[in-house]
């Protein structure tokens, strides 16, 4: 038996995680809190036409955000039409083609690619990636008839911020499909197989409708991550604010426009422009992440677990 | 369903054995393209005077990095004292107390946001916070943008970990009259242990090869410091600056920089994962 009560520190333990936990909410409300203030500026100035606006300059101190957007949306789009089919073809390959080691091998391999600093992508593509581009890639390219492929052939602008990206997100994508695959289960596939399918009408008709819903949400957070991705696009996008239906020419997107310019603006109203793509950017994100989450969460109650 | 003969199938079959195939060895070819041009652009830039040495004026040839080098450890290592135990504690809260209610799973909800929140926006957002109010750029301000970055991952794995602890070892110890406080650092933590450790180590890792929060925060700075309140050198965003200077000299250090930088993260990436591998087993 205790002879004497010593200080219960049990709740004072409770009170501090959960002050933990309040932090990390204030953190976030403080985001879009600051964003939202440092943006009122810009926002009583321009109103909802900064959205559509393409003029950026900041000697008229006239603002729009048409090209960023533009831009960001168009390299994201380049990533995912580039990343998606990939990696889901790498998690078919990991899951049903190679031995549990080769398996293993490659699958963590591929997961570096995620460890590699943002800058680094940026170094490789400005200096190697770009001039690859423009000597190889694009020359070929432009053969094929239409207006995206025209231009001079720079190597620097939207395809090839988009194809970085692209390698960027593939780890994500990646790793989420694979343990879809995974999950689905053996039984499953094992009556497909035994039915005579071939692996990849196993593939087709069993797995990817089973895991679709998964797939999707994997590539909402594949699609969070491309939208934000700052510096490797800053090297290679070519930051230029104007709008080009070709993907050679150089453009910008709201995360490298942030890190060019936004130590150099020296007016309220230039900072507070800016501010306000941060805002778009963080209300872009945020939007993918609730769709994700919510998504995941209902497939997760779908399949039970496990994800 | 439209019959197909055997032969076609099985091609098709083959076809995308192929094409997936390819695409796996592509993933591997481009990191190791990545690694290689790292490795044998920067070998040539790392010498004695690297280390030791500042960085020399715009034009000039020789001097180093060596203010950088430091800069990148210390906001590094200030960010994770501000980070991890803030981000043990809310791990802490959401395995420990949380459970399923319904704060718990607000503060689960925005971990998730906070995970996906751009850098560039942490640097933003620190900017407005701590830069402006102070007046200047500051390696404080670095750290807590790296901090913020760090958290929810920390309080992620924490609670992961912290869950696969088997509830039984909880009991025994609650039943013993352990206080709680004590059952969870003493003996959840120990049984936790190395997956904790790795888990933040990776997290160490991710933040300090970050740049965008750095650019508005803790700024660069050819000089050695003397306060933790002004510009700081580091080396993420010295690789920014010199990889867009004409100057050849510059950009070989942006690249002996970039060396130093993915052998340091990839290595505790490695290091991290391998272990992880090895508890597995």
């Amino acid at each position: 038996m205790q002879t004497h009560r010593r200080f219960d520190w049990d709740p004072v333990f409770h009170v501090l995680t959960l002050g933990g936990g309040l932090v990390l909410m204030l953190v976030v409300g403080a985001i879009f809190w600051e964003l939202w203030q440092g943006s009122q500026l810009s926002l009583e100035k321009f109103g909802w036409s900064f959205l559509v606006t393409e003029t950026w300059d900041p000697v008229s101190e006239t603002f729009g955000a048409a090209s960023t957007i533009y831009g960001t949306l168009v390299s994201t789009l380049i990533a995912m039409l580039i990343a998606v089919p990939l990696s889901l073809a790498i998690a078919l390959f990991l899951v049903e083609l190679a031995p549990p080691r080769v398996s293993a091998l490659v699958g963590g391999g591929i997961e570096l690619l995620a460890a590699i600093p943002s800058i680094i992508y940026g170094m490789w593509g400005l200096f190697v990636f770009a001039p690859f581009m423009s000597e190889t890639v694009q020359p070929l390219l432009a053969h094929i008839p239409g207006p995206f492929f025209t231009g001079t052939p720079m190597g620097i602008g939207m395809l090839s911020a988009g194809f970085i990206l692209a390698l960027m997100i593939l780890p994500f994508i990646t790793a989420v499909t694979r343990d879809i695959f995974r999950m689905v289960p053996a039984v499953v596939k094992e009556s497909a197989y035994g039915m005579g399918s071939t692996t990849w009408e196993v593939t087709r008709k069993v797995t990817i409708p089973y895991g679709i819903q998964g797939i999707i949400g994997a590539c909402f957070l594949g699609l969070g991550r491309a939208i934000g991705e700052t510096m490797a696009v800053t090297f290679v996008i070519g930051n230029r604010h104007e709008i080009s239906a070709s993907l050679f020419a150089a453009g910008n997107s709201i995360a490298s426009t942030l890190a060019n310019e936004f130590t150099e603006a020296s007016e309220d109203l230039y900072l507070s422009s800016l501010v306000e793509l941060g805002l778009v950017l963080f209300g872009l994100t945020l939007l993918l992440q609730i769709l994700a989450q919510w998504w995941l969460k209902r497939t997760r109650r779908k399949m039970g677990g496990g994800l | 369903m439209r019959e197909r003969s055997p032969a076609r199938r099985k091609l098709t079959d083959l076809l995308v054995r192929i094409v997936s195939l390819l695409a796996a060895l592509f993933g591997l070819f481009i990191l190791g393209w990545i690694l290689y041009v790292i490795m044998a652009r920067g070998v040539g830039a790392i010498n004695w005077a690297f280390f030791t040495e500042l960085p020399a004026p715009p034009g000039m040839m020789g001097g180093g990095l060596a203010n950088a080098i430091v800069g990148t450890l210390l906001i590094t290592v200030l960010a994770s004292l501000i980070g991890i135990p803030l981000g043990l504690l809310t791990g802490v809260y959401l395995a420990e107390f949380g459970g399923q209610s319904r704060l718990a799973e607000a503060i689960r909800f925005c971990s998730n946001l906070l995970m996906g929140t751009p850098s560039i926006i942490v640097g933003v957002f620190v900017y407005g916070l701590i830069v402006v109010p102070l007046g200047d750029f500051s390696a404080w301000a670095g750290a807590v943008a790296l901090a913020i970055i760090m958290l929810p991952v920390v309080a992620r794995t924490t609670e992961e970990m912290l869950n696969l602890v088997p509830d039984s070892l909880r009991e025994a110890a609650l039943g013993l009259g352990t206080p709680r406080w004590k059952t969870t650092l003493q003996i959840l933590f120990r049984a936790a242990g190395s997956g904790l450790v790795t888990g933040i180590l990776l997290a160490v890792a991710r933040v300090s090869g970050e740049t965008a929060p750095l650019l508005f925060t803790s700024l660069n700075s050819p000089f050695w410091f003397e306060t933790l309140n002004e510009p700081i050198g580091n080396l993420t965003v010295t690789i920014f600056n010199y990889a867009m200077s004409p100057y050849a000299d510059w950009q070989a250090k942006a690249w002996g920089a970039s060396l130093l930088i993915t052998l340091g993260v990839l290595g505790a990436t490695l290091l991290a994962r391998t272990t992880l591998w090895m508890r597995r087993k």
